[in-house]
């Protein structure tokens, strides 16, 4: 979805997020919570050092005015596959990325990010899967690798892997099959300022003791059988 | 007697690594179950799905522990494997040991258990914050044969103190992916030594993002962990910790930009006879890298 179409429609009140290239930034006023800063990427934009400096920095800089609730926008092919970003440490930055929005959630900044497009591996990893609350519309893209490109790493036939998936919500592609396992809060068919209200609604009801429960939901939901047992049983051995 | 970290099984690092007698084993494999994903696709599994978890001493201080197993999977993270680390980072939180040691070896995501991987990944990037938030260091332990890449190459970046050896490595995406996807010319994954100068230990110390470098010697890991955890090691973050961070991240890339090769990273950060780092010890290196800071 584009994202202009995308701002208009969740936020009907008025916003002043810009689009600078690939990097989405600003703030916007809601029912819920009155001001939200928006951070985010565009374009499924693959994510480099530069791009992972850019969201830390507008995290940072809000972190220094009032408590109020992030909305990242995510749309990103993954992250940057060049040398010269493994050799600077991308790790590096992506961590300090997740580190911001960690940080940010024990200042009393909660945060939701919902896909509009794609999310992808270590993309996702280091802003939309940090957030309290993951959400994605119902077209969005969301993958580690697609079936064909795991069919010739893993060298399972494409058949097996396309018959299996079908079966398990475990290895294939889809905002469906990360509903199940717990890390999508719900999946909007369409987006509607009415959907991102409820949401904030529900994150500032419950972002305060903001517990990280996606093992118990997707345990709920039948997509993660295994991971809440053996977590529980680690977390408790006596 | 030198036993090499790269080379033993994750059981033989967590005995030598750790006080004798002490290791008690959570979920071992008796009580476990090898995974069901793998077994659908007629995969052969692991009974403790390639990471062994549990608490024992170090020095006398008491420490929780994880322990990748490189050589089954490429030590990397599917659903089982993940929560045994979430629930022993839970665990962490509540009985507040003296530090949680990550013996971090790992491809990343577990391909077959793809969904199950990437979320694992990050409940344990954010349980590893939760630990660090409550007061508790985070010691990652880099020097196996897949070294820590993918998602637990961020996971390893969120520890309050990296320790690696020359042999370890430690980045993002490995080198076969970015060769397969950007060709060779971007990055030639049969050059071990490039690998190395773009992710290996040394580079790393040199980039900061790896504070201990030790040999290969599972004995100098486990020093340089006693060492840490007396000395003390970075508290949880804090805002000012983070704008530092970014304004250090922003020189870097300002530094570095447009560099691919490590020697010309090491000659950007002023390491003397830069050259040279290839033939130094890991003592040397440290010595090298106190004097950067000054």
């Amino acid at each position: 979805m584009d994202i202009h179409a995308l701002l208009a429609t969740l936020f009907p009140n008025g916003h002043e997020v810009a689009v600078d290239g690939a990097l989405v930034h600003g703030t916007a006023t809601t029912a819920a919570a009155a001001s939200v800063v928006v951070v985010g990427t565009a374009a499924a934009v693959a994510i480099d050092a530069a791009i992972a400096l850019a969201l830390a920095g507008r995290i940072l800089a809000a972190l220094e005015g009032p408590p109020r609730p992030f909305v990242f926008l995510v749309d990103t092919s993954g992250q940057a596959l060049k040398r010269h970003e493994e050799l600077i440490g991308l790790n590096a930055y992506l961590a300090h990325v997740a580190s911001c929005v960690d940080l940010a959630r024990r200042c009393g900044f909660p945060s939701l990010s919902l896909v509009y497009g794609e999310a992808v591996s270590g993309g996702y990893l280091s802003l939309g899967l940090m957030a309290d609350r993951a959400y994605a519309l119902a077209e969005a893209q969301i993958r580690v690798m697609d079936l064909k490109a795991m069919a010739r790493v893993t060298r399972i036939p494409l058949e097996q892997l396309q018959k299996l998936a079908r079966e398990s919500p475990v290895f294939a592609p889809g905002a469906e099959n990360y509903a199940r396992m717990g890390a999508l809060q719900a999946i909007w068919a369409v987006p509607t300022a009415a959907l991102l209200e409820a949401a904030l609604t529900d994150l500032l009801r419950d972002a305060p003791a903001a517990r990280d429960t996606r093992i118990r939901v997707g345990h709920q939901r039948g997509g993660r059988q295994l991971a809440e047992p053996a977590m529980a049983t680690v977390a408790r051995a006596a | 007697m030198i036993r090499s970290f790269f080379g033993a099984t994750a059981r033989e690092r967590v005995a030598h690594l750790l006080d004798a007698g002490s290791v008690i084993e959570f979920l071992p494999p008796q009580e476990s179950a090898p995974s069901p994903h793998l077994a659908r696709l007629g995969l052969p599994g692991a009974l403790d799905d390639g990471v062994v978890v549990g608490s024992a001493t170090l020095e006398g201080l008491p420490v929780l522990f994880a322990a990748q197993e490189g050589q089954f999977m490429g030590g990397a993270v599917g659903e089982l494997h993940g929560a045994k680390i979430v629930g022993l980072l839970a665990r962490a939180c509540a009985v507040r040991p003296r530090a949680v040691l990550l013996l971090v070896d790992s491809g990343g995501v577990r391909l077959h258990e793809a969904n199950a991987g990437l979320i694992a990944i990050s409940e344990i990037m954010r349980a590893v914050l939760d630990v660090r938030a409550a007061g508790v260091p985070v010691l990652a332990l880099i020097g196996g044969l897949c070294g820590a890449f993918g998602g637990m190459g961020i996971v390893a970046r969120l520890a309050s103190h990296v320790i690696m050896s020359e042999e370890g490595r430690l980045a993002l995406s490995g080198p076969d992916v970015i060769e397969t996807v950007a060709g060779v010319e971007e990055f030639d994954a049969r050059d071990r030594a490039l690998v190395w100068r773009v992710t290996g230990g040394k580079h790393r110390l040199i980039t900061g993002d790896c504070e201990s470098l030790v040999d290969d010697d599972i004995a100098a890991f486990r020093a340089a962990a006693a060492h840490a955890l007396h000395a003390g090691v970075a508290p949880a973050f804090t805002l000012a910790h983070l704008l530092a961070r970014q304004r250090a991240l922003a020189e870097r890339a300002r530094l570095l930009a447009g560099l691919v090769d490590g020697l010309d990273v090491w000659r950007a950060l002023g390491v003397p006879d830069a050259d040279e780092v290839p033939m130094r010890t890991a003592d040397e290196m440290m010595s090298v890298a106190a004097e950067m800071e000054h």
